[in-house]
């Protein structure tokens, strides 16, 4: 009588963090219909917030969060990739440098005299840089936060070995989708719908308020023409440009448009 | 084991688990005394306060709930508060309920992430919420509804349950019908169920004594209701102030284990904000149900046991159910999402209850709202030198323990409090150092 198959491994996955909010990690904690069949699919080796630390062995799919923003970071970061299969960034921090590359405008010197009486305490780099920028990835997930369809899609399409579902077309085709009524043709609300990634849902506009952007570029994103349509709605450059830097500022094809509008570094007042 | 004078060592935990972001604990006894203990947060600044400035003051809302994806709302709602005081306009009706709608929400997820998967496995001698799953999955599941429930709230008032796009200064973008939200109502009375039953699961957990004699601050809201947004902050000492004069009367200073700075009241000290406080501020303040379910799991009107804030928690979790019922079912749609804020020069303040304690902002505009100065202060910058002073008590009165207890007791010491550096990527490890102050010659 033969014996029966020997159990298959289960992939083991870190989730590892770097300058952020957690929201992104807490989008799969918030998976709460899908929690529990995916722990007993994967082995959530190294989560920390969920309770797990075995950074032994390798990882067959490391997401990470977070921007690199201390030189402990570029370490940890090159340590990560060589231990990990695969490596998924996940939310506008990892793959754009998120709200904090808003330093990369300014001096980050007088940043921490503004927060810190002693600055001298504190080690952290002039930038806030996305993980591509130190070590090769294999898929960026956008958004501030991600959602949690997608999340599961990439983790999903990883453990199998193919491509993510994930659309590259921009916010307007999921609004049209969603048969919302364009706001920005209707009600002259400024919004970045045509150059923004796709992802949300185009939540924004069905609160009837303008997209702010926040899962980045769409692919072949044209910000500029975008620009000079707002403007013709009365909009100031300073307010163009505080559009295109929130969470996704350095991203390239946003800080392009915003650098032409904005040539100078805004000084800290 | 016991520690011979002359004996020397060290103890090493190089990720404590189940908080929210990453620390480190330092613990250094000398001579059979703790010389020192420091919980150290590597935060990497993400410096907020420094890139608000010359931003526009309808900004705050959507960029400060990015300093923290577990309590977002919080963030938006105090700086909504703050920018409306800057500009002298003043939220109430259906807007006013609509935020206190949202922030149950919050209440409800948060409170249900930590005592279920960071809290609960400590008393259950497991290491991780998996863990628990195998051993108690009914426990979980129900836990997992609840979190669901108040994530949902968040996304029917919000739009997502993460960094919610709907909240703006004055009000929302969109206001719900009433017919949305009475929808709800059912999901919301099954989760008070769950609340209800989370509430005695955890009430049966051992807890070691161990009182603290702490200030015990939380906001004060005039209209009697249990503390959300806004209001006077008072404490059981005899502190009563108001937002704007909350900067006069703390002081943070900055320690060089920390990039999170520390909070003490002048003249006063430490303090402790959070459940524990409003609990035992407000316990009159609490829904009939709320009460019954605390006193049924052995709440007395004061709790001062940090490690029974457990289930403080679940309670509040009953309470914000109920609320948020009670609030569905009196709300009238608003004429309008949102009141006009017109900019001004000025400063405003404003501050409410995150579920980790009270969350103050103050913002200085220019005429055009061009933000010149943004100050915040979190909560767990309040109780971080608190929580110091709860692990040197816990660990002088257990010295005798060998290393192991004694590190679960000041993990455990830390995440009583929930603490929520996860504003930015921190290490949490705890050290635990045994010296003599003599030269010894074994180690």
């Amino acid at each position: 009588m033969s014996r029966p198959p020997e159990p298959a491994r289960r992939p083991r996955l870190g989730v590892w963090k770097f300058a952020s909010c957690d929201g992104c990690q807490l989008t799969l904690l918030d998976c709460e219909d899908e929690l529990l069949a995916l722990a007993g699919r994967v082995d959530l080796a190294y989560f920390l917030e969920a309770g797990t630390a075995d950074v032994d062995g390798r990882f067959d799919l490391s997401l990470v969060e977070g921007s690199v923003t201390t030189p402990e970071d570029e370490r940890r970061i090159r340590e990560i990739r060589a231990a990990s299969d695969r490596l998924v960034t996940i939310g506008a921090c990892a793959t754009a440098g998120g709200i904090q590359a808003l330093r990369n405008l300014a001096d980050v010197g007088e940043y921490l005299g503004v927060v810190y009486a002693q600055p001298a305490y504190i080690s952290t780099l002039a930038t806030s840089t996305p993980i591509a920028a130190h070590v090769p990835v294999d898929f960026e997930l956008r958004g501030c936060p991600v959602t949690k369809a997608q999340l599961l899609e990439v983790i999903a399409a990883f453990l199998v070995d193919r491509r993510p579902a994930v659309s590259g077309q921009s916010v307007c085709a999921e609004c049209k989708a969603r048969g919302n009524v364009c706001v920005l043709v209707a009600h002259g609300t400024p919004c970045l719908g045509p150059v923004t990634h796709a992802g949300c849902g185009a939540l924004c506009p069905a609160y009837h308020r303008g997209c702010y952007g926040c899962f980045g570029p769409a692919e072949s994103a044209n910000p500029d023409a975008l620009m000079d349509r707002l403007s013709g709605l009365g909009l100031a450059d300073v307010d163009l440009v505080r559009l295109l830097r929130t969470f996704n500022a350095a991203a390239p094809a946003f800080a392009a448009t915003s650098g032409r509008l904005a040539p100078e570094r805004e000084p800290v007042p | 084991m016991t520690h011979r004078a002359g004996a020397s060592r060290t103890l090493r935990v190089d990720a404590l688990t189940r908080v929210e972001g990453e620390g480190a604990m330092y613990v250094e006894i000398v001579d059979g005394r703790v010389a020192d203990v420091q919980l150290r947060i590597y935060e990497p600044p993400r410096f907020f306060e420094g890139f608000l400035r010359g931003r526009a003051h309808t900004e705050p809302p959507d960029i400060t709930a990015r300093i923290c994806g577990i309590c977002p709302v919080a963030y938006q709602m105090s700086a909504c508060l703050a920018i409306e005081d800057a500009c002298g306009v003043q939220v109430t009706g259906p807007l006013a309920e609509l935020r206190r709608l949202i922030f149950c929400g919050e209440w409800i997820e948060s409170h249900t992430l930590h005592l279920a998967f960071l809290h609960a496995p400590d008393f259950l001698g497991v290491a991780s919420a998996v863990e628990l799953a195998e051993r108690d999955r009914p426990a979980l599941e129900r836990a997992l509804r609840l979190k669901k429930a108040g994530n949902d709230l968040i996304e029917l008032v919000g739009g997502r349950a993460i960094h919610p796009v709907n909240p703006k200064v004055g009000g929302f973008h969109r206001a719900p019908s009433r017919e949305e939200l009475l929808a709800f109502a059912d999901r919301l009375r099954h989760a008070r169920d769950d609340a209800v039953a989370t509430a005695a699961w955890v009430a049966g957990f051992d807890f070691p004594d161990f009182e603290v004699d702490h200030e015990l601050v939380a906001l004060s809201q005039d209209d009697g209701r249990y503390p959300i947004l806004g209001g006077r902050l008072v404490s059981d000492r005899g502190l009563d102030l108001a937002a704007a004069d909350f900067e006069g009367a703390v002081a943070e200073e900055q320690v060089p284990h920390s990039t999170a700075l520390h909070a003490r009241l002048l003249e006063r000290g430490n303090y402790l904000v959070g459940p524990l406080a409003r609990y035992s501020l407000h316990h009159d303040r609490l829904s009939p149900l709320a009460r019954e379910v605390a006193a049924a799991a052995g709440l007395g009107p004061v709790c001062r046991n940090p490690f029974r804030s457990i289930i403080v928690r679940a309670v509040e979790v009953v309470y914000a159910c109920d609320e948020a019922l009670a609030l569905i079912d009196a709300y009238e749609e608003p004429d309008r999402p949102a009141l006009d804020v017109p900019p001004r020069a000025g400063t405003g303040f404003g501050w409410t209850e995150a579920p980790r304690g009270m969350l103050w902002h103050r913002y200085d505009l220019d005429a055009d709202g061009t933000i010149r100065h943004a100050r915040i202060v979190p909560p767990t910058s309040q109780n971080q030198p608190t929580i110091e002073h709860d692990l040197f008590h816990l660990t002088e009165h257990h010295l005798a323990d060998d290393d192991d207890t004694l590190r679960h007791l000041a993990e455990q010491a830390i995440r009583n409090y929930d603490p929520c550096i996860s504003c930015a990527t921190h290490f949490l490890d705890l050290q635990v150092v045994r010296r003599t102050s003599e030269p010894c010659g074994g180690s």
